[in-house]
C-alpha cells in the first residue's frame, strides 16, 4: 500500500484531509478529545425523539450543518405505534454506517475505485433476556453479522483486506464489541 | 568522572552487536551492563524457550553461527552462552554490575549517570532492550486468591494452578498456553490482535522465505505506508521447533479455549472483546496474502520448492464475551514487553515514553538507540537484523566522532 498525493480514484472521500488530521492530532492530543452528544425526548408510549446538533472537538464547540432528528419506537407486534426504528436497529445502522465509511476511506487511500457497497446487517436477539424470562440470556445481541457485497476495481483478497482494515479503525465496531463504562443518572 | 569516546548501555544482543561492530570499525568504547552479559536471556526466560529464528540467522557481526544445527533453534541458555563467548572474543570491554540511571547533555558531549559514578562520552548508544512484561493496569483488579505471573516471570508449568488464563497471543502467549495445556491443565487464551505465521511453507522455514524475498530487510526509510504501525506489530505466533506450526487453530485442537481480548473486570467477571472472529479472519487473510506472495516469488524466480501446503482457516466458534473470574486460579500476562530506557531528556521521548529516533539516531547528535522494533529494518529485533543495524550504526557513530573531533 502506498499513500499517493493525488488519488486517481474518486470515492467522494477526502483522504488527504484525513491523513492531515491524523498528523495534526498526533502533535496536539488535546485537540483529539471529542465529545458526542444527543438529546432525547420522550414523545409517548415507546416513542422517543432524539436530536443531535452540537458536539465538541479540536478544542472548541462544533456543530452539524443542521440539527438531525431520529425517532425510535417499536413495531406494532409489541403493541407500539411504530413511529420509527427500534433503538437496537439504530445500533445496527450505526455499525454499518461506521464500517462502510471506513471502507470508502481505506479504499480511496489504497487507490481502489468502489462502484457499489451494500452491507446486510443482522443482529440475533433472544427476547427471553429483556423480558426477564431467563437470567442467563443477555438483553443485548447474541451475535451480529455484517455481510458485505462490494463491487470494486480490486481482487477479492484486496477487498477483504479493505474490509478488515475498516474494522480496525471503526468506533462503533469497538463500541459494540468492547465494554464501555456507562453512567445513567437522574438530575 | 570517567571518560570514554563511546558508551554502550546494555550487554544483551543489541549492545554486544553494537560493541562488536564498533570494535571492527576501530572505535574505542565501553559497554555498561547492570547485571552481567546476556542476563535477560539467562535469567528472565522460561525453561523451554528457544529462539524464534533458526540458528543460521542467529549470528552476530563477526561471528556467524557455526554450530552443528543451522536449521535448529537454540535454547535461551545456549544464546546466553553464545553472547558470553561473543563478549569474550569480539565485543567489549564490558563493565558489569553498573546500572545506568540517566543520560544527559554535557556541553557538546554526553554524560551517563550510573550507580558507580558518571561517564562522559562523545557518543552514547542505548541498547537496554525489552524489559519486563508490560502488565496492564487491570491486573490490579484481580482478587488476591488468583495467582498472577508475567511472561518474564514464567519458567515452567509447575508455577501454574490447574485452571489457567493466558492473556496475549503473540509468540510468548501461544507458547505458554501450549506448554500449560500439554501439562494437563485447563487453559483459556485471551486473544487480541495477532500475527499468524506457519513455521514452514513449501518445505522451508517461513523466515527463510521472508529473508529471501526481502521482506525482513524492508528498511525504515523505505516508503512504508505506516512506519509507526509497523513498529508496533505484535510478534508472530511462532515457536522454535522445526516445522511445528503454533497458531490458534493448533491450540484449539489441543483443547485450549480461545476467547477475545481481555478488556475489563467487573463484578468478579472478566469482560472479553467480541471482536475475536474478525481479528482471526484478519490474521488468516494476512497470512494467506503472505503465502500468495511466496507462491508468486517461487513462480517468478523459479526456485525449487515443495507443493503449496496452505494451513487451514482458523475456526473459533462463538466464544463467550464474559467469564466468571473464579473459573481461574492463575493468570499469565503475555502482554508484550516494555522498553524502559534510562532517563533521557523528554525531547527524546514520545507521549508514551518511547524513544523518538530516525533509524536509531536520536535528535541530539551523538545519541543512538539499537534493539528497538523496526529500528532500521523489519528484522531489527531478530539477531540477524540487530547485527545489520549495528554495523550501520557503527558507521554513524564513527561519522559523529569524526565531526566532533574536527570541531574540537
Amino acid at each position: 500500500m502506498t499513500i499517493t498525493d493525488q488519488p486517481s480514484v474518486d470515492n467522494g472521500v477526502n483522504v488527504q484531509a484525513l491523513l492531515d488530521a491524523r498528523t495534526a492530532l498526533t502533535d496536539a492530543p488535546e485537540a483529539a478529545a471529542f465529545q458526542w452528544r444527543a438529546r432525547a425526548e420522550w414523545v409517548a408510549g415507546t416513542h422517543t425523539s432524539t436530536t443531535v446538533e452540537g458536539f465538541s472537538g479540536l478544542g472548541a464547540e462544533q456543530s452539524h450543518r443542521q440539527a438531525f432528528v431520529v425517532d425510535t419506537d417499536h413495531p406494532e407486534l409489541f403493541a407500539s405505534e411504530d413511529h420509527g426504528m427500534t433503538p437496537t436497529e439504530m445500533v445496527l445502522a450505526g455499525l454499518a454506517g461506521c464500517l462502510t465509511a471506513g471502507i470508502a476511506s481505506v479504499a480511496t487511500n489504497r487507490d481502489v475505485q468502489l462502484r457499489s457497497v451494500v452491507a446486510t446487517v443482522t443482529g440475533d436477539m433472544d427476547l427471553q433476556g429483556i423480558l426477564g424470562i431467563d437470567p442467563d440470556v443477555r438483553n443485548g445481541f447474541g451475535e451480529i453479522t455484517v455481510r458485505y457485497e462490494i463491487d470494486a476495481d480490486a481482487s477479492r483478497s484486496d477487498i477483504e483486506a479493505i474490509v478488515a482494515q475498516s474494522q480496525k479503525r471503526s468506533a462503533v465496531f469497538d463500541v459494540v464489541t468492547n465494554p464501555t463504562t456507562v453512567v445513567v443518572e437522574v438530575v | 568522572m570517567e571518560a570514554a569516546s563511546v558508551v554502550v548501555i546494555g550487554a544483551g544482543p543489541a549492545g554486544l552487536a553494537m560493541s562488536g561492530s564498533l570494535a571492527a570499525a576501530g572505535v574505542d568504547h565501553v559497554v555498561l551492563e547492570r547485571h552481567d552479559v546476556g542476563h535477560a536471556w539467562r535469567h528472565e526466560r522460561w525453561d523451554s524457550l528457544r529462539t524464534l529464528t533458526p540458528n543460521w540467522m542467529n549470528g552476530l557481526p563477526g561471528l556467524p553461527y557455526r554450530g552443528p544445527d543451522p536449521d535448529g533453534y537454540m535454547t535461551a541458555t545456549e544464546l546466553a552462552d553464545g553472547l558470553a563467548a561473543y563478549a569474550a572474543a569480539v565485543a567489549g570491554p564490558v563493565v558489569a554490575g553498573v546500572e545506568v540511571s540517566a543520560v544527559g547533555a554535557h556541553g557538546s558531549r554526553h554524560v551517563v549517570e550510573t550507580d558507580a559514578g558518571c561517564w562522559t562520552a562523545d557518543a552514547v548508544v542505548v541498547a537496554t532492550g525489552p524489559g519486563r512484561t508490560d502488565v496492564p493496569p487491570l491486573s490490579a483488579q484481580l482478587p488476591g486468591c488468583i495467582g498472577q505471573l508475567s511472561a518474564t516471570g514464567y519458567r515452567n508449568p509447575s508455577q501454574l494452578g490447574e485452571r489457567v488464563l493466558v492473556v496475549g497471543a503473540s509468540a510468548s502467549g501461544v507458547q505458554i498456553a501450549d506448554e500449560a495445556r500439554r501439562s494437563g491443565r485447563s487453559v483459556t487464551l485471551a486473544v487480541g490482535e495477532h500475527v499468524r505465521l506457519p513455521r514452514s511453507y513449501r518445505g522451508r522455514d517461513i523466515l527463510w522465505w521472508m529473508q529471501a524475498m526481502g521482506i525482513s530487510s524492508r528498511r525504515w526509510d523505505d516508503d512504508l505506508a505506516d512506519l509507526s504501525r509497523a513498529r508496533h506489530v505484535p510478534s508472530p505466533q511462532l515457536i522454535g521447533a522445526p516445522h511445528r506450526t503454533m497458531d490458534l487453530r493448533t491450540l484449539r485442537e489441543q483443547g485450549v479455549e480461545l476467547v477475545g481480548r481481555l478488556v475489563g473486570v467487573r463484578d468478579r467477571r472478566l469482560q472479553l472483546s467480541g471482536a475475536l472472529a474478525n481479528l482471526v479472519a484478519n490474521a488468516d487473510l494476512k497470512q494467506s496474502r503472505l503465502l500468495d506472495q511466496i507462491d508468486e516469488f517461487v513462480a517468478t524466480v523459479g526456485i525449487a520448492a515443495l507443493e503449496p501446503d496452505r494451513p487451514p482457516p482458523t475456526v473459533i466458534g462463538t466464544p463467550p464475551t464474559s467469564m466468571d473470574l473464579d473459573t481461574f486460579d492463575t493468570v499469565v500476562w503475555a502482554t508484550g514487553n516494555r522498553y524502559e530506557p534510562p532517563r533521557l531528556d523528554p525531547a527524546h521521548l514520545d507521549r508514551r515514553g518511547r524513544i523518538l529516533h530516525d533509524g536509531g539516531l536520536l535528535r541530539s547528535p551523538g545519541l543512538f538507540a539499537i534493539g528497538l522494533p523496526f529500528l532500521r529494518r523489519r528484522s531489527s529485533t531478530f539477531l540477524s537484523g540487530i547485527g545489520r543495524d549495528a554495523v550501520e550504526l557503527a558507521v554513524e557513530v564513527r561519522r559523529h566522532l569524526d565531526v566532533a573531533a574536527a570541531a574540537a
